[in-house]
């Protein structure tokens, strides 16, 4: 095993447990904002860090500009679907949840 | 190491589709599909790896760039249909 395979485990492994906070977070959190935070975790830092890992192992060939477009674009538009949802949702009327739900 | 991220990435899709058939409004339905069609691209491209065919980056590119599209056209709709409801309760009315 080489010091490129090991750092690619590292990064799968951090990309995975920050995947599964997210998609606890999407599920346990109270309404909805709380869940945007939640899903941008999985979004960007998850994301990236599997991408990152994928590249290590790829090397400098086609493969890994092919993973630099998909993690631009993931970028880009996970960004700008988030931004969207929130400003509907409130254009909307859904507001935000304030205080904790069952000291109500 | 690429089928634990692969199952890894498949529980964080189940999690989303919990939520997605769960969530009390729209929104949070497009949410969690978002997240879930982000997660599908990490996927493809994990067990490309995994089947060491290089390929399947060319499908999670396209995927990536389709996933965006179904949610802001989803959204349009929602802003211009002031009236389309978005809520269960609200549809049940």
């Amino acid at each position: 095993m080489t010091i490129l395979d090991i750092t690619t485990a590292l990064c799968l492994t951090a990309g995975c447990f920050l995947g599964i906070t997210g998609g606890f977070g999407i599920y346990r959190l109270p309404d909805f904002y709380t869940r945007l935070h939640a899903s941008s975790v999985t979004d960007s830092a998850c994301a990236f860090l599997i991408l990152f890992g994928l590249m290590l192992q790829s090397g400098f060939t086609l493969a890994t500009v092919k993973l630099c477009f998909i993690f631009f674009f993931l970028v880009l538009s996970s960004t700008t679907a988030t931004h969207a949802l929130a400003k509907t949702a409130r254009s909307r009327g859904l507001e935000p949840l304030l205080g904790r739900e069952d000291k109500r | 190491m690429y089928a634990a991220a692969s199952l890894a990435i498949l529980v964080v899709m189940g999690l989303a589709l919990i939520r997605a058939i769960l969530g009390p409004t729209a929104f949070d339905r497009l949410l969690s599909v978002n997240m879930f069609g982000t997660k599908t691209v990490l996927l493809i491209s994990v067990i490309g790896f995994l089947t060491n065919r290089p390929d399947f980056l060319d499908i999670a590119l396209v995927y990536a760039l389709v996933n965006f599209l179904s949610t802001i056209a989803v959204l349009r709709y929602f802003e211009q249909h002031k009236s389309a409801p978005t809520d269960q309760k609200e549809s049940q009315r």
